[in-house]
């Protein structure tokens, strides 16, 4: 007979059963179906709640905590509207592979799907934006439901996970605090074995004249940077990563040839057309990046993932291997020939000399390009740097290199606006000494601006910088490239004064728009380790180039020197 | 092409609705759909048949894998199954054709569950496409309601 422990009640058992875990910061937002919870939690030594003021808020900053040092990030919700409020949030979560454990209060068991108040079927909401979930019935599943979330969450590709928290259970009694047995397979949590056929692999890489890597964000879930660099190193193979995977290998790497895809560096585009071989180390040919059927369409294409389910489903490959990218690279690269490729390497060099970022910098206005440019060389290796969506973002994947992996935090799959403040803030709960910079624009700032409050009450010295072209920029690039210049509900001449917005919280702030300014707005805003924004007035018609237009492929990739010749600029 | 996919799950709630959102994510028909407990009580066996083409049909399953509740996925060629789908049919009868209609279902060893003035209610049992035959030959006589399972299927152990 097991020895009958004193019973809790299933709240104080969640927050045990956090506290065990090893969580000791968790970001949300109370309300009536979660107090008990709450309660509990006001109890706890071990774990800081962080308040916000948007639940998405709270997620985001789950996000930038958890893909910034690596961890489980964990965001807590009440039901309804609460809950529903994190739903973008999961969904980011889940198109960028990040370990999120949401825990959402619910209406009482016997309330449930009667329209009660602030009921949200959550549960069903999310099925298909988590990678797991769960309603639980009783506070004796807790335990169990609790250790196949985090499981679940990091194993294997890493995703959100959510657990719906009645209310009458998070205050039943329970005795049940360990698990005899978890009802989800093995295979959802550990290591999966190497599955392909490693010689073949490794002989076909050995054979290519022109190889080259594709590096995704799943190289950094995988934690494979120096396994990377090792295979790149030995055979001499050029590296691009994707938009997700920047970080995995050094951006000031010699065979670094930066990001590749819609906005990625002309010399990466051109790279993926002349290569004879590609290899996807946890990419998964996203949409942005591979047209199926024209993407490397003259190589022999091979990939590495963790997830079967990325196999041959949009682009076709011709080699294959499953299992954990840093076990696997492990594996092969002993197969691998140590090569020099001292004309394929000289090619892509011209090529990086021939076709480098390019942009105007000839007027007195600031352009966000040569300012990021400035800004990178100023906080160089040191910081961690979120961005929102837009140009800005596109401008910061390229003028931004990052000789580590973690320090870029953007939304990828999702392309979330609202992401970079909270992601900024939680990235800094997780590294209280390293500089974050949040580059935003003045239309995404505004989707989570309201979390300024959670900086002010916390005095975390997140870093804010504006790009204001009085425009959602990159819907006007669009318009511009792609509508005839309608400018449809994309041109707005109302933004607060930021720099007084930010005093309203506290917050030093300043506003630039001249050139001359940049390098005193520059050691304004990193001085020290307070909170800052700096507000960049840019001019509107400035575009993200090169472009590859929706929908077509590295062939038909337009120059910033394109745009030049054709009198367009 | 159709697929017969047998997918063997926990069986708890909820979990159909995880599976059959794969599909719908997909924008896919499924032709159908029959769930019923197997020998262990904690597991289900879901036999889902769908329309589609081999490589779309190779990701749901993979995709399948990955949820926590699937514990296996097979795609079982017709060849190699026993597939069975139940039908209750209801015809309209006359004094004129009772006989004829009896003698089908004799034929296709059909049974008569139920019988009034005007009407039979057949039920019937086969693979699909004796089932569709089967109500092929009932069309005849007017139709009035129809019950299906959806098919299930298991592998032939015989070589
Ligand atoms: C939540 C959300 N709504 C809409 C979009 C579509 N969208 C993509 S970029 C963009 C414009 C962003 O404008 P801004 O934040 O000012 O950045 P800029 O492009 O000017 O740098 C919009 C509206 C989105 N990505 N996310």
């Amino acid at each position: 007979m097991p020895k009958t422990e004193a019973k809790i009640s299933g709240a104080r058992l969640m927050v045990e059963l956090l506290e065990e875990y090893g969580v000791d910061i968790v970001f949300g937002y109370p309300g009536g179906a979660i107090l008990p919870f709450y309660d509990e939690l006001y109890k706890s030594t071990k774990i800081k709640h962080i308040l916000v003021r948007h639940e998405q808020g709270a997620i985001h900053m789950a996000e930038g905590y958890a893909r910034s040092t690596g961890k489980l990030g964990v965001c807590i919700a009440t039901s309804g509207p609460g809950a529903t409020n994190l739903v973008t949030g999961l969904t980011d979560a889940k198109l960028d592979s990040v370990p999120i454990l949401a825990i959402t209060g619910q209406v009482a068991t016997n309330a449930i799907g009667t329209d009660a108040f602030q009921e949200a079927d959550i549960y069903g909401i999310t099925i298909p934006i988590t990678k797991y979930n769960a309603l639980i019935k009783s506070a004796d599943d807790i335990a169990r439901h609790f250790q196949e979330a985090t499981l679940v969450a990091l194993g294997g590709r890493p995703g959100p996970v959510l657990l719906d928290f009645p209310k009458d259970v998070q205050t039943e009694l329970t005795s049940v605090r360990k698990v005899d047995k978890l009802k989800i397979d093995s295979r959802h949590y550990q290591k999966p074995p190497i599955g392909g056929d490693l010689d073949s692999f490794a002989a076909a890489l050995n054979k290519a004249k022109r190889p080259l890597l594709y590096v995704g964000g799943g190289a950094i879930n995988a934690n494979a940077s120096k396994e990377i660099k090792e295979l790149a190193e030995k055979g001499n193979i050029p590296v691009t990563t994707t938009l997700m995977g920047i970080g995995a290998f050094p951006g000031t790497h010699q065979l670094s040839v930066g990001m590749l895809g819609m906005h990625g560096t002309a010399y990466a585009n051109k790279a993926v057309l002349e290569c004879d071989y590609i290899l996807n180390l946890g990419a998964r040919f996203d949409d942005r990046v591979a047209k199926p059927g024209e993407f490397a369409e003259n190589a022999i294409r091979a990939h590495i993932d963790i997830d079967t389910a990325e196999f041959n489903k949009r682009v076709s490959v011709d080699y294959l291997l499953h299992g954990d990218l840093k076990e696997v690279l492990k594996a092969l690269i002993p197969k691998v020939n140590k090569v020099d490729r001292p004309e394929w390497v000289g090619f892509l060099d011209t090529l990086k000399k021939n076709h480098p970022l390019e942009f105007d910098d000839s007027t007195d206005t600031i352009k966000p390009q040569g300012f990021l440019q400035k800004l990178y060389e100023k906080s160089k290796g040191k910081a961690i740097v979120s961005t929102d969506v837009g140009q800005h973002q596109m401008w910061a994947a390229q003028y931004f290199l990052f000789e580590e992996a973690n320090r870029w935090l953007t939304s990828g799959g999702l392309g979330t606006m609202g992401y970079g403040l909270p992601a900024a803030i939680g990235a800094k709960f997780g590294n209280p000494n390293k500089t974050v910079i949040c580059v935003s624009g003045d239309g995404s700032i505004q989707m989570n601006i309201q979390e300024l409050a959670t900086i002010a009450m916390y005095k975390k010295g997140v870093k804010i910088l504006i790009f204001n072209n009085n425009f959602l920029g990159m819907v006007r690039q669009w318009q511009e490239l792609f509508y005839e210049e309608r400018f449809s509900e994309s041109e707005w001449n109302y933004n607060p004064d930021f720099v007084k917005l930010g005093e309203a919280y506290s917050i030093k702030g300043l506003r630039i728009s001249n050139k001359s300014e940049i390098d005193k707005a520059l050691e304004f805003f990193l001085e020290d380790d307070d909170a800052r924004i700096l507000e960049v007035m840019i001019p509107a018609e400035e575009k993200v180039f090169p472009m590859i237009p929706a929908g077509k492929s590295q062939k038909d990739m337009i120059e910033f020197s394109d745009t030049v010749r054709a009198g367009k600029k | 092409m159709k697929h017969i996919l047998k997918i063997l799950v926990n069986n708890h709630p909820g979990v159909m609705s995880h599976v059959s959102g794969l599909f719908t994510r997909r924008s896919y028909n499924i032709d159908s759909i029959a769930v019923g407990v197997t020998q262990d009580p904690e597991i289900s066996n879901m036999v889902i048949v769908v329309k589609g083409d081999d490589s779309v049909v190779e990701q749901v399953k993979r995709q399948l894998l990955k949820l926590p509740d699937v514990i296996e996925v097979e795609d079982l060629a017709y060849h190699d199954c026993i597939s069975r789908e139940l039908v209750l049919v209801v015809v309209k009868v006359e004094d004129s054709n009772r006989t004829e209609i009896i003698s089908i279902c004799e034929v296709f060893q059909a049974k008569i569950a139920d019988l009034t003035k005007t009407t039979m209610t057949v039920e019937f049992s086969g693979n699909t496409r004796q089932v569709e035959h089967f109500l092929e030959m009932m069309q005849k006589y007017g139709i009035q309601e129809i019950a299906r399972t959806g098919q299930i299927a298991l592998k032939y152990r015989s070589t």
